[in-house]
């Protein structure tokens, strides 16, 4: 239980709940991922904010889960960090 | 201010303590004299002692803390005007010190007590932080039940890539206890924020690396080393360059704190050379927001930059140490940090004089940034402890070592200076008519560390900004006793 108090190491500039990361500035030029999990009717919507995005001038990737059921296998998300710039999860019925 | 004040006595005593169970009847006795004058305190169970009505339930210490108590049974007097306090039971003593010529009749003249619980090992730390709220003043930083506490130190961006011990208030308090600096003073801004850094912050970051308690003096000597301005911790951390502080100590301490000095000085395995230097390191990117990427703009770094400190074998009364070179005495604790990189090894088995070793550490010594470059870099050469008996079989000492190192690195210009041997890199043409040295006067320094198997020296290269433009060997004394610092 003692453990769950932590003094702060640092110089306390930032403040002390966990940051988000740095959003994108800009679509235009971003390549920005889809991932589908894999529910009914995913892909219908995905292609519409796929048709969306590249408006706003991203590139788009696709991926898809195997099954909603389980988490996104560990190569998935490792290749969807390397690829894209930012991801939007489709999490749709 | 009415001075005639009815006497007030407070006993403290403790039921798992045979001489506070042997005194119970002269609790008895006390209260039946003193009546509402005494109060009794207990500290493991208010059921004790059965001859009191009312005792005070000082399970949590905060009574036996805040009056220091070291022993029970304890009674105080709490109305003389310099507290006045006896402590386990002594018939004589005690009659004297209540005044009742008859107490404790038919009791043993005299047993020993036993300890406070305020005393138990590791309680004084636990009880500073219940009862004195002040004194640590970091923000605290509170984990969700769900949260592994070593992945939220991680995902706080606080570790150098290894995990971290975290740091809680009782682990920090315990570190602080190895010093007896305030932790609210300040040493100095660490760059390249330039964030106030105290005594507390650094003993958190201690804690993060992993030292012990008794490391912490040297740790805080390092920390104000490097915000020496002959240090220049800023410039060391932005460069492209290899270099980071390497931590050298000497004197006593090492051998207090059990540093390695002999067998694999400068590898892994050893706790104090490991945490101390990595205390640096971790006290630079969290306090000072010296983040790789960031402003650590570094081509390669150095695996040093995890952690780099040994200490000096000082096991020859004949060798001068490196902090004696520095003007310190051999029984005087110094740590000094010098901006260099990765390690060169010196080979040589076949020597069998001083001369030709010296020429040997001394082509080798070239090297050093480029083997073009003179005067950029510093160096420090570390002499292992076969070199150094070979050096002592040829009558050498470390002076002579020194100027036959010297002699040896001079260097005409034109053999260094841009294009000759055909290399483009070197010296500026301005030197072609130079006589030049490697090393920069005060730039070359000696050390001596390592196993006494393997004729194998070495050279940590320093930055190549070193010197008054960029970074100059430091040092500082430290104290593990409690004396002044320098």
């Amino acid at each position: 239980m003692s453990d769950m108090t932590l003094l702060d190491p640092t110089a306390e500039l930032k403040p002390v709940e966990r940051q988000l990361l740095p959003r994108l500035r800009s679509l235009s030029g971003a390549t920005v991922g889809l991932l589908d999990i894999s529910k009914p009717r995913g892909k219908e919507f995905l292609d519409e904010v796929e048709r969306q995005l590249m408006e706003l001038g991203a590139t788009i990737k696709r991926y898809s889960k195997p099954t909603f059921a389980r988490v996104a296998p560990k190569e998935l998300t490792q290749r969807i960090s390397i690829e894209c710039d930012a991801v939007i999860e489709g999490l749709a019925d | 201010m009415n001075q005639s004040v009815e006497p007030s006595y407070a006993l403290v005593v403790k039921k798992d303590c045979p001489t506070c169970a042997l005194i119970e009847p002269v609790i008895a006795e006390l209260i039946k004299a003193m009546a509402g004058a005494l109060t009794v305190y207990v500290q493991d169970d208010p059921s004790f002692p059965a001859t009191a009505a009312n005792p005070i339930d000082d399970r949590s210490l905060e009574f036996s803390y805040k009056n220091n108590i070291e022993f029970v049974p304890t009674l105080i007097n709490l109305t003389a005007d310099s507290e006045d306090r006896i402590y386990g039971w002594d018939k004589q003593q005690w009659r004297e010190f209540t005044g009742l010529p008859t107490l404790g009749e038919g009791l043993v003249d005299f047993k020993p007590g036993c300890g406070s619980k305020s005393q138990d090992p590791g309680m004084d730390e636990v009880l500073a932080l219940r009862f004195d709220s002040g004194i640590l003043q970091a923000r605290r930083v509170e984990l969700a039940e769900s949260e592994d506490v070593v992945e939220a130190c991680y995902e706080r961006g606080w570790t150098d890539g290894l995990p971290v011990v975290p740091p809680t208030p009782i682990r920090v308090m315990r570190m602080l206890a190895g010093s007896d600096r305030s932790p609210s003073e300040i040493i100095g801004n660490v760059p390249p924020d330039y964030r106030p850094c105290s005594i507390e912050k650094i003993a958190t970051n201690a804690v993060m690396a992993g030292a012990k308690p008794e490391y912490f003096p040297a740790i805080i000597a390092a920390a104000e080393a490097a915000l020496l301005d002959k240090f220049c911790m800023h410039g060391l951390l932005c460069t492209t360059y290899f270099s980071s502080p390497v931590v050298i100590i000497n004197g006593p301490a090492p051998r207090q704190i059990g540093m390695n000095s002999g067998v694999n000085a400068l590898g892994q395995g050893n706790r104090a050379n490991a945490t101390i230097g990595r205390s640096l390191q971790l006290l630079i990117r969290n306090v000072g927001g010296g983040v790789p990427g960031g402003i650590d703009r570094a081509t390669m770094g150095n695996p040093g930059k995890y952690t780099y400190c040994f200490a000096e074998d000082e096991s020859d009364a004949d060798w001068p140490t490196l902090a004696m070179d520095r003007g310190f005495d051999r029984d005087q604790s110094v740590v000094s940090l010098f901006a260099g990189d990765g390690l060169t090894p010196i080979l040589d088995q076949q020597s069998r004089t001083a001369a030709s070793l010296a020429k040997s550490m001394a082509a080798s010594l070239r090297g050093v940034a480029h083997v073009k470059l003179f005067g950029l870099a510093d160096a420090i050469l570390i002499v292992c402890p076969e070199h150094r008996r070979l050096l002592k079989d040829s009558g050498w000492s470390k002076a002579d070592l020194k100027a036959a190192l010297f002699d040896e690195l001079m260097t005409p210009g034109h053999e260094i200076v841009r294009g000759a041997s055909d290399m483009a890199e070197g010296m500026p043409e301005k030197f072609k008519d130079k006589l030049l040295n490697k090393f920069r006067d005060d730039g070359l320094h000696i050390v001596s560390t390592g196993g006494t198997a393997g004729m194998f020296s070495a050279i940590i290269g320093g930055w190549v900004a070193s010197g008054e433009r960029g970074s100059q060997l430091v040092s500082k004394r430290f104290s593990t006793s409690g004396d002044e610092n320098e």
